[in-house]
């Protein structure tokens, strides 16, 4: 069927939930109102109160009591309605969910999955346009995971729910509505830590996540005409993420660009670079180039195509790779 | 009986008198050798924290919380809960562990630096410890909503100290169990101190119990070094939540007699006439009282007590300090399930470095 992301992400929901009586759906606003981006729409009146669960308005004890319904057995799916609201859990998310497993040397675990919104590009309020996965990205015991397009996002959520350990699941606000794909109805997995070459090309890799692939994808038909194939790597997965196939890819084009609309200084961006260099930087023909966000507060909705990485700026930084 | 004593009208609950007098009306019927039994427990788990405060002065262990001053309301609340119960504690709760029969190996283990301490054994539904305080009560909230929702007639118990009520971790978790009626019994070791801070400086709140009121559920204040009041409150807060009848918050008021860890030095913050008046009702001193008059305590019974306890303890230091160090693969493998690759890899770089150096 022909579906959005929202669709894809509530079918995977509402199908896992048909086959798994232990995954619960939690958050502010998810069972009578749907979701305030209706992601959990029509849940309630399926599975009941007992398993689509509206909380009061606490972050913390959100992802905490999910911490207490997954040791006890359950799968729940816990929604934080943006990720500029996600900070108040932060101490259940580094001290407990991610910890969990290894305190009690293997007894318990934590397998939630933490769905939130997030980034730029849809003209929102302060705080509704956050991109602040490297600070996830750190934390060991938290797998982190982005989708771009409506079948990843169906698969990965699936791969997600089902995961025995902590999964941050950044949902890109502006794709949720943004396109429509055939998306199997079946359930699938698109497994965590393996990502995808979207575009292959030739003389440079650009390593990309979220909303920035269709603006890299823009970008890169975009230098065609300058007789230029980048090769697109869509990383799905941010923590962990799949250094083989970023190392493969680099070691055969010789270039690496990353973009992501994260503040530069300590995004995920560093990491990717980091290991390039270590892996192969007598492979790499030219120096590592990073198109992000500034290191500033992301602005309102007038300012934020100074902030977000664009199409033309993107194709920009490949044309000045290229030439070096 | 909970409901009687409304801690917004100045009522503290109790059973025994500081001379060790039963009120009748409340006394729970316990059988002489239960009563035995808690003050065996009472007594080990004292012996217990004071050989730890012993071994930490001989470098043998680490920083660590005593629990010296608390046996009573340790062991009374835990002596109530049932092995199918839950129970979520904080940083200072040996005598906890002791009644819910966790071998003494495993606490030394682990205030020794040594994970394997928290490797709790699957029989026990003890949850592990949680250091940044209050942060443990979430947990303990959506346990119970699970057991709720999977209609378990059984309770989850959620201990902390007076600080962790400071806590927005705190507000979110009893507001989450009062919402959803919860089967959990929140139950707050107020020792008058977190760290050097007094509880005045926590609340101004005349007591934590009254907290409960603002989120539509029981609360009450409970003598703290009655072991026998801690028992029978705690007791019908678990019935009451096994039952369906929704979370209570329990205020054992007491006080830390010991520092707050090893590494405190209380006699900056509070003074030694203080410390002397809360001596005169140290909560072992007045149970003893009490089945003295029963005729369930004599000098003999005390020396049995201590000689097993003494052996059960050494027999646990032992086995603490034979437990081999983690090795580096233990550090890594309870990260995820699956190590991914990259860690494999830092793994792999950590054993070639070892190796180096043992060269």
């Amino acid at each position: 069927m022909m579906i959005n992301m929202v669709q894809a992400l509530n079918q995977a929901m509402r199908q896992e939930m048909e086959k798994d009586l232990r995954v619960v759906v939690l958050g502010e606003d998810v069972a009578a109102d749907g979701g305030v981006f209706r992601l959990t729409e029509g849940l309630l009146e399926t599975f009941g109160p007992e398993r689509v669960i509206d909380t009061p308005l606490a972050e913390s004890a959100i992802i905490g009591a999910s911490i207490g319904l997954a040791v006890a057995g359950l799968r729940p799916i816990a929604e934080i309605q943006f990720m500029g609201f996600i900070y108040p859990a932060m101490n259940q998310l580094i001290s407990h969910a991610a910890r969990l497993r290894n305190r009690s040397r293997g007894r318990f675990s934590v397998p939630v999955v933490i769905r939130t919104p997030y980034g730029a590009g849809v003209r929102a309020l302060e705080h509704h346009s956050e991109s602040t996965e490297a600070l996830f990205c750190q934390i060991p015991g938290l797998k982190v995971a982005v989708p771009s397009t409506p079948y990843d996002a169906k698969g990965l959520l699936l791969a997600s729910i089902r995961d025995d350990d902590p999964v941050i699941f950044l949902e890109p606000t502006k794709l949720y509505r943004a396109g429509r794909q055939e998306v199997p109805d079946e359930l699938y997995e698109v497994p965590l830590g393996k990502a995808k070459i979207v575009r292959e090309g030739e003389g440079v890799t650009i390593v990309a996540w979220g909303a920035m692939i269709p603006v890299a994808q823009v970008a890169a038909e975009m230098v065609e005409k300058d007789g230029l194939f980048p090769e697109l790597i869509d990383l799905r997965t941010l923590a962990p993420f799949d250094r083989a196939t970023v190392l493969e890819s680099i070691q055969r084009t010789g270039r690496l660009v990353v973009v992501h609309e994260a503040p530069k200084t300590c995004g995920l961006g560093a990491e990717i670079a980091a290991f390039a260099a270590e892996k192969a930087i007598f492979q790499l023909e030219a120096p590592i180039l990073r198109i992000t966000g500034q290191d500033i507060t992301v602005p309102l909705a007038k300012g934020e195509d100074y902030y977000y990485p664009r199409p033309e700026r993107v194709a920009a930084g490949i044309k000045k790779i290229m030439e070096s | 009986m909970i409901g009687q004593f409304d801690p917004l009208k100045g009522k503290r609950f109790q059973v025994l008198a500081e001379d060790g007098q039963a009120n009748p009306e409340w006394e729970p019927k316990l059988s002489g050798s239960d009563l035995q039994k808690i003050y065996g427990l009472m007594a080990t788990t004292r012996a217990a924290d004071l050989k730890a405060l012993k071994l930490q002065r001989q470098g043998r262990m680490g920083t660590f919380a005593p629990s010296l001053g608390h046996e009573a309301c340790q062991i009374g609340s835990a002596f109530a809960v049932q092995t199918k119960d839950w129970v979520f504690p904080y940083f200072r709760d040996l005598g906890t562990y002791v009644t819910l029969g966790l071998p003494l190996k495993y606490y030394y283990l682990y205030w020794m630096g040594n994970e394997e301490g928290m490797h709790i054994p699957a029989d026990l539904n003890i949850f592990t410890i949680s250091i940044p305080v209050g942060s443990q009560l979430p947990h303990a909230v959506g346990f119970a909503l699970a057991m709720k929702l999977r209609k378990e007639a059984a309770a989850v118990v959620a201990y902390f100290g007076d600080g962790a009520t400071s806590e927005g971790d705190f507000g979110e978790a009893l507001n989450l169990a009062g919402v959803f009626q919860t089967p959990n019994v929140f139950i707050c070791f107020n020792n008058q101190y977190a760290i050097s801070t007094p509880v005045r400086r926590q609340t101004a709140a005349k007591t934590i119990a009254q907290k409960a009121t603002a989120f539509g559920f029981e609360g009450i204040q409970v003598d703290g070094n009655d072991v026998l009041a801690m028992y029978a409150a705690t007791k019908e807060a678990l019935v009451k939540a096994r039952s369906g009848g929704g979370p209570t918050l329990i205020e054992a008021f007491t006080y830390r007699m010991g520092n707050h860890t090893t590494s405190d030095d209380a006699s900056r913050y509070r003074t030694e006439d203080e410390i002397n008046e809360w001596a005169q009702r140290d909560p072992i001193d007045r149970f003893k009282l009490y089945l003295k008059a029963k005729s369930l305590w004599d000098e003999s019974f005390e020396s049995r007590i201590q000689k097993k306890a003494d052996e059960w303890i050494n027999k646990a230091v032992a086995e603490a300090e034979e437990t081999p160090p983690p090795n580096p693969d233990d550090l890594f493998i309870h990260t995820y399930k699956e190590m991914p690759p990259d860690l494999e890899e830092q793994l792999s770089e950590l054993r070639e470095s070892l190796k180096e150096e043992r060269r």
